[in-house]
């Protein structure tokens, strides 16, 4: 019968592009590396401390009016921004403490001086404060997190394949984590808890992706008794390319829904996802595989061990 | 070939029956409600919901239903939230001597969803509105309080003895006893030892001086510690309790901190006050005879203090109080009946009662005043590092004549407002601190952002879901349908465990459920492809079924674990939003793969198994 509507015939030589995969994911990697080091990042509240406050209007209000009624009341130095529409603005302030209880009360302050400017026509929608050392914290809470699942995922792949896969995984999420967050810190997109969840859920996700095509190597080198290493790595991918497109591709759609329906406060998050997602896809075939090539995989690391048999034992 | 036994059937089928009941109770709407509490000192009692009811009636406020809940408390449900405002209203104005009352939401649900103890999820603030605080206790502070008793204990101690000590001081978390020669020193250390079991002595000499080192053990320490963080939160319980906040949450978060999560609270201002205030009052004797002048010059006479006035005016108080705030039992707001002003009243306990009567009977004629203490904490960056300052701040706040004994209870004027008064006498109430402490973090969210923030949820639910499901048709057609089956069922059951675990759903926690449907499909998209190729290969269908399902398997277990490493990892270093979306995340994983595994190859089973197939839609 035929399959008109799949993908699978295909037989693309990836393997020979890793060459020129390599180069232009070190230039990337570099350009990431550089802005996160001299740019850094816009960290959002949850990091830096500090308070946000959202109002929404009943009419249409201008920000300059907002920030003088804001100045009258000793409150300069405040970030304010449209949050969504013109009735709806969020206001950014650093974190204060030269007065009594002053990051704690700032919003209650800010609130009032705003509702009589406005003789009431505002309503407090959101407030956030966190103070100096919570956002130390979670800033080195965030990295920590980052940073064991990583182990965790490398001592896994480790145990259920062989290193060469582990470190070629690693690497990739490690590629994949570093372009995501580049991104986000070249164009100074504001970085907060939300978006550290995000690229954590890259991991998993990428990782994911990945295992898929190892398991496909591992079991067409036990498979095929012919065939040279890159052969077989490229037929696993042109093999379960089909599955990359089509999961990539459902996962994306219900991202693109949520980045533009699920509010202002989950955008960053869907944003990472979405930018992490195609950049897994990518890592998957042109740099965790590539790195099992080039670590020197050979069909004897492949062979089954004794206990394999048992483990993988079909359920149903 | 490809037939499920029937117990297999059965069971998936069973599961899936389970889960459709513990996710109906979302279905029901909410019902604006009150939840009704007794007043201090009454109880709810049989005639309760029949007065209630009464006194609804009498306003002409409709009542939709009344019922107890655990706990001592009832919950009235109304139809709109107008009555519901209008009921609140009735029964503060009517019966406010009695129950105290808070605004919430109840789920209208049958009796005998009720009776099973089936619930609905549970929303988190940023979904329903409300006030999330965390709270960090000055632990260091507490130390000190600790040290700062046992010094005064071991000081009573060695004097009750008559055992002679030159000094007695303080050095961080020891302290420093000198004696004059070796044998007193050894005499007063054999008493000690004998009465503080639980610090450590070290005697040495140190330039000529016979000295006693008491010092706090770490076990001892970290008692002390958990005694405060413990202490708080029953302080804070009690404040929020008294402040009318249905459903409020407060819970310890790791070595020091506090959260407290309270729902569709609507004013965060004055919460943050009393949840943070350690305000206390205490009642002296003013020092009439010592000189106001040199005590403002720094030269105070021997047992008495210089304070001041709220308008600034120099005043010296004795140093030994009469009673403290931890003598009061109970206090309520009002006005005094002679002048107007607002008053607090103020019970004391039997002890404080006692003291207070012989001296305010020694000392008829002769002025007291009250002392209102206030701890006030600072965060200020210094290099960067942010250091933390405790400022104790007295004011004396009234200065009155004593005209008779005072009793047990009796009232006190001078504060600013009635506000004031009234918060004064809820913090008497609920006991003091037992460490200062500092909000660190605060989260609020207005109940119009929940709404919005539930709508944009749902709606990008609904479009990513029907995104994925119109594709799936369209690629896998009928393997496909059954996919998207799979998918709706395990949108279902991740909505039951969340009902059965009582979890709380949040935006990020939404975010998690809409990521799942996307990565739910995986596993089926693994098997489908799996079972094109298969046929590709020359295989029969019924045997391609079954090898693709076999095949993708390993691959699935491999690809979902390493996600739940991930979502593991989250959950244990996340906070609040990060934690919301792990618990989701997880959840949805887990239920996926029985979904998209067995629940999907059951229904292929029934479609396709044991019969003699030419091609599949596929």
């Amino acid at each position: 019968m035929t399959q008109k509507r799949t993908i699978n015939q295909l037989n693309i030589d990836f393997m020979r592009q890793r060459k020129a995969a390599a180069w232009l994911s070190g230039a990337v990697l570099l350009v990431c590396l550089l802005s996160i080091v001299f740019r850094g990042f816009d960290f959002g509240l949850d990091f830096t401390g500090g308070t946000v406050i959202e109002l929404g209007y009943a009419q249409p209000t201008e920000l300059s009016d907002v920030r003088t009624a804001l100045e009258t009341e000793g409150l300069g130095g405040a970030t304010i921004q449209y949050f969504g529409s013109r009735t709806d603005i969020l206001i950014r302030l650093a974190p204060q403490g030269d007065e009594e209880d002053a990051s704690a009360k700032l919003s209650d302050r800010v609130f009032a001086a705003l509702s009589r400017a406005a003789e009431g026509q505002v309503e407090l929608r959101r407030v956030e404060f966190v103070g100096p050392q919570v956002g130390e914290e979670l800033r080195e809470q965030g990295g920590l997190a980052v940073l064991f699942s990583l182990i965790g995922i490398l001592i896994y792949v480790a145990l259920r394949f062989e290193w060469r896969f582990a470190v070629g995984a690693v690497v990739a999420l490690v590629h994949d984590v570093l372009f995501t967050v580049g991104v986000f810190s070249l164009l100074q997109i504001p970085f907060d808890l939300t978006v550290l969840a995000a690229v954590l859920a890259v991991i998993g996700y990428s990782l994911n992706d990945t295992i898929v095509i190892f398991d496909r190597v591992r079991e067409n080198f036990r498979r095929l008794r012919k065939g040279t290493v890159i052969g077989i790595i490229n037929s696993s991918i042109n093999e379960t390319l089909s599955r990359t497109i089509v999961t990539s591709g459902t996962t994306l759609l219900v991202l693109v829904a949520l980045y533009f329906l699920g509010g202002e406060t989950i955008n960053g998050f869907a944003l990472a996802l979405i930018i992490g997602i195609l950049v897994g896809t990518y890592s998957t075939i042109y740099v965790a595989t590539a790195i099992v090539v080039w670590l020197g995989l050979s069909r004897d690391d492949l062979l089954p061990v004794k206990k394999e048999g048992a483990e993988l034992d079909p359920m149903p | 070939m490809n037939r499920y036994p029937l117990w297999k059937n059965l069971l998936i089928l069973g599961v899936i029956l389970v889960g459709l009941l513990l996710a109906w109770p979302n279905l029901y709407s909410q019902d604006p409600s009150i939840e009704i509490t007794a007043a201090r000192g009454h109880e709810i009692g049989e005639a309760s919901s029949g007065e209630i009811k009464a006194a609804l009636e009498n306003a002409k406020v409709p009542l939709k239903g009344i019922e107890s809940l655990e706990g001592g408390k009832l919950l009235a449900r109304f139809d709109t939230p107008g009555e519901q405002l209008r009921g609140q209203e009735t029964i503060e104005r009517t019966l406010s001597e009695r129950y105290r009352t808070a605004l919430t939401q109840s789920a209208d649900l049958p009796g005998w969803m009720r009776w099973l103890g089936l619930n609905q999820m549970s929303l988190g603030l940023d979904l329903r509105g409300g006030i999330h605080v965390v709270i960090d206790v000055d632990m260091e502070a507490a130390l000190e309080q600790a040290v700062e008793r046992y010094s005064g204990d071991l000081r009573t101690l060695l004097r009750e003895d008559k055992i002679r000590y030159l000094t007695l001081t303080r050095d961080g978390a020891n302290i420093l006893i000198r004696f004059e020669d070796a044998a007193t020193r050894d005499a007063g250390e054999k008493k000690l030892k004998r009465e503080f079991r639980e610090l450590d002595f070290q005697p040495s000499e140190e330039s000529g001086a016979f000295v006693l080192r008491a010092g706090l053990p770490e076990t001892e320490q970290q008692k002390i510690k958990d005694f405060a963080l413990q202490q708080n939160i029953t302080t804070l319980r009690n404040r929020v309790n008294a402040l009318g906040v249905a459903e409020p949450s407060i819970a310890r978060q790791g070595d020091r901190r506090i959260v407290v999560e309270l729902p569709g609270a609507q004013d965060p201002g004055r919460l943050k006050d009393i949840l943070g205030a350690t305000a206390t009052l205490e009642y002296r004797l003013v020092d009439t005879e010592g000189s106001v002048a040199d005590a403002v010059a720094g030269r105070p006479p021997v047992g008495s203090k210089l304070y001041y006035e709220r308008n600034g005016t120099p005043i010296l108080l004795k140093r030994r109080g009469i009673v403290t705030g931890d003598q009061i039992t109970d206090a309520s707001a009002g006005f005094d009946s002679q002048s107007g002003s607002p008053a607090v009243f103020v019970n004391l306990d039997g002890q404080g009662a006692r003291r207070m009567r012989d001296v305010t009977t020694e000392n008829v004629g002769k002025p007291m005043a009250v002392v209102f203490i206030e701890n006030r904490t600072t965060t200020q960056m210094v290099d960067g590092e942010p250091v933390k300052t405790t400022r104790k701040v007295e004011e004396v706040i009234s200065v009155a004549t004593i005209r008779e004994p005072f009793g047990r209870r009796f009232q006190t004027t001078g504060l600013d407002s009635s506000n004031e008064a009234h918060d004064t006498a809820l913090l008497l109430r609920s006991g003091a601190l037992a460490a200062p402490i500092e909000i660190v973090e605060e989260r609020t969210i207005g109940p119009s952002l929940g709404q919005d923030n539930i709508d944009q949820g749902l709606e990008s639910v609904m479009l990513g879901l029907g995104l994925v499901l119109l594709f799936m048709a369209v690629y896998y057609r009928v393997f496909g349908l059954v996919a998207n089956l799979a998918l709706v069922v395990n949108l279902v059951l991740t909505i039951a465990v969340l009902s059965m675990l009582q979890a709380t759903l949040t935006l990020p926690g939404i975010a998690g459920i809409v990521l799942t449907i996307g990565m739910a499909v995986d596993a089926n998209v693994l098997i489908y492809e799996r079972i094109r190729e298969e046929i590709r290969n020359g295989n029969s269908p019924q045997a391609s079924i079954h090898a693709g399902y076999d095949k993708a398997f390993s691959t699935i277990v491999d690809a979902n674990v390493t996600t739940l490493i991930a979502a593991v990892v989250l959950f244990s270093f996340g906070t609040g939003p990060v934690k919301g979306f792990a618990v989701t995340l997880f959840i949805g994983i887990v239920t996926s793969m029985f979904t998209a595994i067995l629940g999907s190859r059951a229904l292929i089973n029934l479609i396709y198994g044991g019969r003699r197939l030419n091609k599949l839609a596929i």
